[in-house]
């Protein structure tokens, strides 16, 4: 009957809308310098902060002193053939203030004679001072002539992956995202709210859905970006390898994001002004970086704390995140971790649309 | 629920040859109560086609909360909205795709150009309908800034790209709330000329203002709103007309005189105090002020001061309600 335009059909039907949203959040993103450093900047500074000041050191050299006489190079000699001893050479008075000053843990007095007694001065408190002990005497036995009676090896290198910057970065990547995904949907919708550019969007025939699809969508691009640039990086610097499949750190990290944005959606359903924008990322965001094993290991928490981090979603995302990237696990072993982070992005989501206020 | 506009509503989007024949705005004991503040107080307006409707009122008298509620953006607590003979409840979707806003003070994506901005609004409109982009930049003098970011617009030319915005689906009705307050003078009447060249196109504008000169300029008719109630509506030759003369003689004298001293002199209407003098309503002065200097002289007071200027917006709105509109 009426042929009433209905103007809305053919621009429902359309995805133009949705396109150029998400062109506009690329583009607002590019943009900002601020976000672009937060986003891909950042993370790396952090890698490579907790990378120096928890890098794997060599073997400890343990400091020795020998007493200076007719003997001390002889002595030397013999101690410097051992990498692990860092071997100095000094009279008796200093020698001493050395060992008091705790800047050596062993000081060797030869003897006068090749088979004249050697004294060991140490502090037995100290365990290392009883390992340099082991070690020196060992040393100047064998130097001796002492012939060992059961041939052995040793296996010291530490497994592949097993570092602390290997087990960190997938964490960092979960905190990255996280943090990217509350700052990048929240805060920009709340200050949208704000500045009531999202009540002047609400006045146009936008379909209201596709603005907060937007955010998504420009996620499938930045994601991917983020994940790239960190594993590069460390493996550049680190030498982190991914030992699962790439495909599945990607799809991991992506649908570990599109959770994460249910809750940067949830905070923003209905702050009216950013501080308040600010006070509710911080509340979601700081616990799990704490409890969700970012910086260290969550298993420093009491055994019944350990179910709860389980369920939060940045600890489930790290769990999985680390099983792939450091186990080699197979993304579809990682059903429990999976299922949290799709229980929170669904349940986050939905509690979020039915609280979201356009004004 | 998507249902489709009553015949009415359609039909007459092409009858803009007799414009006055249908409203495009129709309210009826309209109220809107926020827990603290009644905001509208029952309020009956009606506003036809293709006129250019001032709501003019001080800040606070419940101006932008009509106007939001006749653009959907606000619920109201009772009272009836018709909008291009739709409601809002029933028609949301049609009468968004309708009507043309421009908010109070809307910061837009301030890393956005002018013209992905104006891109962006256009996708959300039937492309069939919308205008083009290209017309719109030209039309609203935007055409030097399309490639500059918003935030580096000056104050004029924000302004004019939020009504870019407003009328980039090519709507039936265009609401500007307060579209030139803030401006300097020169970007307010480039856009008063954007706005007479709307209505010159047969666009029904709402326009809210606490300017008079703003409303007197564009506005074929006014309704004058205070705490919330219509307190007058009118052209604006109607409203002047209605304080009892078009010109108006402010006057101070050396001696005090009492209002109803002057009142019953010939061509004077109405008298009151106004500051340290008196304020006449006078239909014609050339009539008027002989017969006022005489009755001074009999009184042996002389004026210290003296204007005789024609009646303003302002001056009903002062006589209306014993305010000046500019009282914040």
């Amino acid at each position: 009957m009426s042929e009433a335009r209905s103007p809305s059909s053919s621009a429902r039907s359309s995805l133009a809308p949705l396109r150029e949203l998400t062109m506009a959040r690329i583009r607002e993103f590019g943009r900002e310098r601020g976000a672009v450093f937060w986003t891909f900047g950042f993370p790396l500074l952090i890698t490579v902060a907790l990378g120096i000041a928890f890098r794997s050191p060599g073997p400890p050299r343990l400091p020795v002193v020998v007493v200076d006489g007719p003997r001390a190079a002889e002595v030397r000699r013999a101690l410097e053939a051992d990498p692990g001893l860092e071997v100095a050479v000094l009279p008796a008075d200093q020698a001493g203030a050395r060992l008091r000053a705790a800047a050596a843990l062993l000081v060797v007095e030869p003897g006068a004679g090749a088979a004249d007694r050697v004294t060991y001065r140490f502090d037995p408190s100290r365990p290392e001072a009883l390992g340099a002990r082991r070690e020196v005497d060992d040393r100047l036995q064998r130097a001796a002539g002492r012939a060992d009676v059961v041939p052995t090896a040793d296996a010291t290198a530490i497994a592949r992956g097993g570092r602390y910057v290997d087990w960190m970065v997938p964490g960092l990547l979960g905190m990255q995202l996280l943090s990217g995904a509350l700052w990048g949907n929240a805060w920009n919708i709340v200050t949208a709210r704000q500045r009531r550019l999202l009540k002047r969007l609400a006045a146009t025939p936008m379909q209201r859905a596709h603005y907060l699809m937007s955010f998504r969508l420009a996620g499938l691009l930045f994601v991917p970006a983020q994940v790239l640039v960190l594993f590069v990086f460390a493996r550049l610097t680190f030498g982190v390898h991914v030992h699962g499949s790439p495909v599945a750190v990607l799809a991991l990290a992506i649908f570990g994001s599109w959770s994460f944005a249910g809750l940067g959606l949830l905070c923003a359903a209905r702050a009216q002004n950013s501080e308040t924008a600010n006070g509710l990322i911080n509340l979601v965001t700081l616990p799990m970086y704490i409890l969700c094993g970012v910086f260290f290991s969550s298993s420093r928490f009491p055994a019944a704390m350990q179910p709860v981090i389980r369920i939060l979603p940045l600890g489930a995302f790290n769990e999985a995140m680390r099983h792939v990237v450091n186990d080699g696990a197979s993304i579809f072993a990682q059903g429990f971790p999976l299922g949290v982070l799709l229980a929170w992005a669904v349940v986050s989501s939905a509690v979020a649309l039915r609280l979201f206020r356009w004004t | 629920m998507n249902a489709s506009a009553p015949d009415a509503a359609s039909s007459d989007t092409h009858a803009s040859g007799s414009p006055r024949a249908v409203c495009a705005i129709r309210i009826k004991g309209l109220v809107k109560k926020y827990a603290d503040v009644v905001a509208v107080a029952g309020l009956d307006l009606e506003v036809h086609r293709g006129e250019c409707f001032g709501l003019l009122g001080p800040n606070g008298a419940g101006k932008t909360t009509t106007v939001e509620i006749m653009e959907g953006l606000t619920a109201p607590t009772s009272g009836e909205v018709e909008v291009l003979g739709m409601r809002w409840d029933q028609h949301a979707d049609e009468l968004r795709a309708r009507i043309g806003v421009t908010l109070q003070e809307t910061k837009l994506f301030e890393k956005l150009t002018v013209e992905e901005t104006l891109r962006l609004f256009r996708s959300f409109y039937d492309p069939a309908r919308a205008l083009d982009v290209e017309a719109v930049l030209r039309d609203m003098q935007l055409g030097e800034k399309r490639g500059a970011w918003v935030q580096r617009l000056s104050g004029g030319q924000r302004q004019r790209l939020a009504v870019a915005l407003g009328v980039m689906g090519d709507p039936d009705v265009l609401f500007l709330d307060e579209p030139t307050t803030g401006l300097d003078p020169q970007s307010r009447r480039a856009l008063w000329d954007t706005i007479s060249a709307l209505r010159a196109r047969g666009k029904t504008v709402v326009l809210t203002t606490h300017y008079m000169d703003e409303a007197e300029r564009l506005c074929d008719r006014v309704a004058v709103v205070d705490h919330g109630k219509l307190i007058a509506i009118g052209t604006p030759s109607e409203l002047i007309d209605g304080i009892g003369g078009h010109h108006l003689i402010e006057l101070e004298t050396d001696r005090p005189i009492a209002p109803e001293d002057l009142a019953d002199v010939a061509g004077v209407r109405s008298a009151r105090r106004a500051g340290d003098g008196l304020a006449l309503s006078i239909t014609e002065p050339h009539v008027a002020l002989p017969g006022l200097f005489a009755r001074l002289g009999a009184r042996a007071t002389r004026p210290t001061r003296l204007v005789s200027r024609v009646a303003t917006l302002d001056d009903v709105f002062l006589s209306l309600t014993g305010r000046t509109l500019r009282e914040d």
